[in-house]
């Protein structure tokens, strides 16, 4: 194991086989087998999320419904449809599978801080995710994935299932934040400070601090909005003297800031995925690292923007647009940073490049869209329209959900310690980008034609742009099975990955693929996160070896700073 | 504390993972400081979380307490304020033993920490025999969360003999109570050291649940003969006096683009005139007065009716008013106003009340574990943590005490 760098890096004893049985997996306290188990089960909610997407996209081909839904029952679709891609998938996607796959590993450490609390929130998630599906079986759910009072308090569908469900995920979800900042925060191995992390281990920083802060008041507002439905407290029920504005006050101080917990992550993500495939040190890493905290902490300022035409005061809607404005300065710090990286790099157009690229295209189509949404006047014609559906899937899909594929192609080979086919990654990746735009874009269009969302019929006229975009979706679930077939078929048939395959100088990259039990046999030496200098292609082994002989042995005395301390980031 | 996988670890892991690595140390931990540091930032997270979800219940507490203050002078009456202060004492002196408790754990005073883990368990269990006589008490008047509030100040019975919510929620404290004593004689008989040291403080704390309601009935009692209709009278009056100014008050509390400048009551000519639009100013109300602007016009007299509704004081019948918004118009009755107050009361009180209930848990769990002599001066961190906990739910209690009891 310690001497990973010299041959392929294939472990024999790895985190996958170092124990067996069903056992050693379900009580596990490892971090990589808990992301792991996150990974299927988030994957599965993806799939399920993803079949009722299609079954809305179908649906909608024709102005009547395409498919032999009633009303009520497509009100069901999109509500489960949006409250298991939200709940269920994206906001643990990134920060709870793949983080806990990869933050102790980047910072060299044996495990998170809390593990067994770590396995606790995988439970809970469960637990969360079958009270959703409770909720599904019985009497299923139409309020939308957002609750709003008085309907959720009037309807007949089980609200308080489907919400005690997405409170148990709440706590899943603060108890992984809080793993995480305890984690980086006492747990950096010596010569890694603040500025030498690599910037996935900041934007997950970032969203854990938003996770411990934001989840509990939306936990409040559910257990308010259950005490509601049950025992009828006039706080949220116009029925009983209650405000139904502030349900969307509580209900949207979570969940403006929850974006952020599903975006962050993917931000981290790109920030890896750019630099190691352009083999060029990130640019502005400090402006990357501080744009992560701004967006953080400048996202629990703005969630008005959600209530624009709930009947808030003119003074109160004129702050939130101008707060809301705010945000786009560290965005887009980050988009053109990402740029400045590729410029003059040497880009290799490997799939989690190609992934790296769609979003970059997409998260900036995404994020402009929003400002339309943010300026009041033009809100006010766009509020609650196809537009509004289409700017969040370009965020939240194009942005999130191809970062987090793109990851998967990234990190899939430290994983699980097996290469996949190159040809059939681009394919999936080209699939995917032409298939999003083509049923997004063409929401863009619909709703600023006045479509609102969440009908299940629409006026004639509108049906050639409803067909381009059901069609687009088709295409781009088409291309997540070829994504998803071409990374299974790596875990069967893939040829075994190197312990280095792209040139990266994270720590991850430094042990096995896939890691061993205890991640590093001994403490690695902590360079610059972004430092390609000393990386070489290996072509015996197809990847790449760090060349730079001061890592590869813990010095004897250690050091009161390690060797490539001097070097500064820009 | 070490990794539940009963694996021999590898040859590589093996050099450096032990020699002096403590029981207590987890394995992935490489000194005690470690892991010590990484507990309290930990545990000072979940405090944060624990402020942020009793935030958004002091917000809606704001909220609403801004909206209707006339209410909350009016309800607010009914809680014994002999009651909470007592309540607010016990827990502060719980707070010192549980830091007492911190301090032996530190010095490894072994007797003393479960001594001091029971007094503050005893506390707890007090606090909560209390606050059950409070819960039953309200209860029996009917003075419920808004969909069950069913106060009627001409009305007031006097209860004899126990209160069936009393006996709720005293029953799991006395089978815990019974089952413990047996737990304890047995101990004692047996001459089992360790079962005695723990079943005697939990059974302490089990008969200081009782020691509470007892206070609590003698403290309650002593008011309720005169005391209930002493109360309920001042309570209609403060209701009475603010009740007039309710109207005007109405249009400074909302903020709504309407501006109503007071509350007649709606008839139904009135929802299909014009009142709203015309008072209407600003941007809206220049939109509203054209006539191809139905939306805007919809929202104002929506907006009406609402700030209308919402208030309570709605004089028409239900058939005046169209649309499901109107059809709720015969739920909505004026006593039913002081129901937000109890809702806001139950919701804080309750959910800090299952705080002490879960903070008793792990108390007992400290206890079992002090009683093993499990803490040394380089191994306090669960009672440190626990210590922490307690102050919070304690520091909780400091803001709900004044915010419901006191101010007026
Ligand atoms: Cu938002």
């Amino acid at each position: 194991m310690a001497t990973s760098a010299t041959h392929a890096g294939y472990a024999a004893d790895n985190y996958l086989n170092h124990s067996r049985g069903l056992a050693s997996w379900l009580f596990t306290l490892d971090h990589k087998r808990i992301g792991v188990m996150y990974l299927i089960g988030i994957l599965t909610s993806f799939l399920v999320g993803g079949l009722l997407a299609m079954a809305i996209r179908a649906h909608l081909m024709a102005p009547d419904g395409a498919l032999p839904l009633t009303n009520d029952q497509y009100n069901q679709v999109f509500t489960l449809h949006g409250a298991i891609m939200v709940f269920l998938f994206i906001i643990p996607s990134v920060p709870a599978a793949l983080g806990n796959f990869l933050v102790p590993v980047m910072l060299g450490a044996k495990d998170v801080a809390f593990p067994r609390m770590n396995l606790g929130s995988f439970y809970l998630w469960c637990f969360g995710a079958l009270f959703l599906v409770g909720a599904l079986l019985s009497s299923g759910l139409d309020t939308g994935w957002t609750f709003y009072t008085p309907y959720s308090t009037t309807t007949d569908t089980s609200v308080v299932l489907a919400t005690f469900g997405a409170f148990v995920l709440g706590f899943s979800s603060i108890f992984t934040g809080l793993n995480f900042i305890v984690t980086i925060n006492t747990m950096r191995p010596p010569g890694m400070t603040w500025f030498r992390m690599p910037l996935f281990l900041w934007a997950t920083y970032a969203t854990s601090i938003i996770q411990v802060l934001a989840t509990p008041v939306l936990g409040i507002t559910l257990l308010l909005l259950i005490a509601e439905r049950t025992m009828h407290i006039g706080i949220f029920d116009p029925e009983y003297n209650g405000d139904p504005v502030t349900y969307q006050h509580f209900f949207w101080f979570y969940s403006h800031p929850a974006v952020y917990i599903m975006i962050l992550p993917g931000f981290g993500i790109i920030s890896e995925l750019i630099s190691v495939h352009s083999h060029k040190g990130i640019f502005g890493y400090r402006f990357i690292a501080y744009s992560s905290i701004a967006i953080a902490l400048l996202g629990f300022l703005v969630w008005g923007h959600h209530m624009f035409t709930s009947g808030m005061s003119n003074l109160t809607t004129i702050v939130f647009s101008a707060l809301t404005f705010s945000v786009s300065i560290p965005s887009a710090i980050k988009v053109f940073n990402w740029l400045a990286t590729m410029y003059k790099g040497s880009i290799s157009l490997t799939t989690p490049m190609c992934y790296a690229l769609s979003f970059l295209f997409l998260f900036t189509i995404g994020g402009l869209t929003g400002l339309f949404l943010g300026t009041l006047n033009t809100d006010l014609h766009l509020h609650d329209t196809y537009f509004i559906v289409s700017h969040f899937h370009y965020v939240m899909m194009g942005g999130t959900v191809v970062a987090f594929v793109g990851g998967l192609f990234h990190w899939w080979p430290k994983m699980f310690g097996r290469m996949y086919n190159e040809f059939w990654g681009r394919i999936s990746a080209a699939i995917v980008f032409i298939g999003f735009n083509l049923t997004f874009f063409p929401q863009f269009i619909l709703g600023s034609r006045g479509m609102p969302r969440r009908y299940a019929t629409y006026d004639v006229e509108f049906q050639g742009l409803h067909q381009m975009s059901s069609i687009g979706a088709f295409l781009l679930g088409f291309g997540l099975l070829v994504a998803g077939l071409t990374l299974l078929h790596a875990l069967f048939k893939g040829k075994l990955a190197p312990s280095n395959p792209w040139g990266g100088a994270t720590l991850e990259w430094h042990c096995s693929s896939p890691p061993p039990h205890y991640n590093f046999a001994h403490a690695p030496v902590v360079g610059d996160p972004y430092e390609f200098d000393h990386i070489d292609y290996d072509r015996s082994i197809d990847g790449y070896v760090f060349t730079s002989p001061p890592r590869e042995v813990l010095p004897k005395t250690p050091q009161a700073e390690p060797a490539t301390a001097k070097d500064s980031h820009s | 504390m070490a990794t539940t996988e009963a694996l021999p670890h590898d040859a590589t892991a093996e050099d450096h993972d032990h020699g002096d690595h403590p029981a207590f140390l987890a394995h992935h931990f490489d000194t005690p400081e470690q892991q010590f540091d990484s507990g309290k930032l930990g545990i000072w997270l979940f405090l944060v979380t624990e402020v942020m979800m009793f935030s958004g219940l002091f917000c809606a507490y704001a909220i609403y307490r801004a909206m209707r203050p006339e209410v909350f002078v009016g309800s607010s009456v009914f809680l014994n304020t002999q009651l909470g202060a007592v309540n607010t004492g016990v827990l502060l002196f719980s707070s010192l033993t549980m830091a007492w408790a911190v301090r032996c754990a530190q010095l490894e005073q072994h007797r003393m920490l479960v001594g001091m883990l029971g007094a503050t368990l005893g506390c707890a269990s007090l606090f909560l025999g209390v606050k059950s006589i409070e819960y039953s008490h309200k209860m029996d008047l009917g003075l419920l969360p808004a969909g069950f509030y069913s106060y009627d100040p001409h009305a007031v019975h006097h209860h004899e003999g126990l209160s069936p919510f009393l006996i709720w929620m005293a029953a799991p404290f006395a089978i815990a109570t019974i089952g413990l004593l047996v737990w304890y004689v047995i101990a004692k008989v047996r001459k089992n050291a360790f079962q005695s040291l723990v079943a005697g403080p939990l059974l302490a704390a089990g008969l200081s649940f009782f020691a509470g309601v007892g206070l609590g009935m003698l403290l309650e009692s002593g008011e309720s003969t005169e005391g209930v209709e002493h109360v309920s009278e001042s309570a209609e009056e403060s209701l009475a006096e603010i009740g007039p100014l309710v109207g005007e008050e109405e249009g400074i509390h909302r903020q709504d683009p309407v501006e109503p400048t007071g509350v007649e009551p709606i008839d139904a000519a009135d929802a299909e005139n014009e009142p709203a639009v015309a008072r209407a100013t600003g941007v809206v109300g220049q939109l509203a007065q054209q006539e191809t602007n139905s939306g805007v016009r919809q929202q104002l007299l929506a907006e009406e009716r609402q700030a209308e509704m919402a208030s309570g004081r709605i004089t028409t019948s239900a058939e005046d008013v169209t649309g499901p918004v109107g059809e709720l118009v015969q739920a909505i009755d004026t006593p039913r106003l002081g129901g937000v107050f109890f809702s806001i009361y139950y919701c804080i009180t309750g959910l800090h009340a299952f705080h002490i209930l879960v903070g008793m848990g792990f108390l007992t769990w400290l206890i079992v574990r002090a009683a093993r002599r499990e803490f040394e001066s380089n191994y306090f961190g669960p009672v440190d943590y626990v210590g922490l906990y307690w102050h919070i739910v304690d520091l909780i209690w400091i803001y709900v005490f004044p915010l419901l009891y006191l101010i007026r």
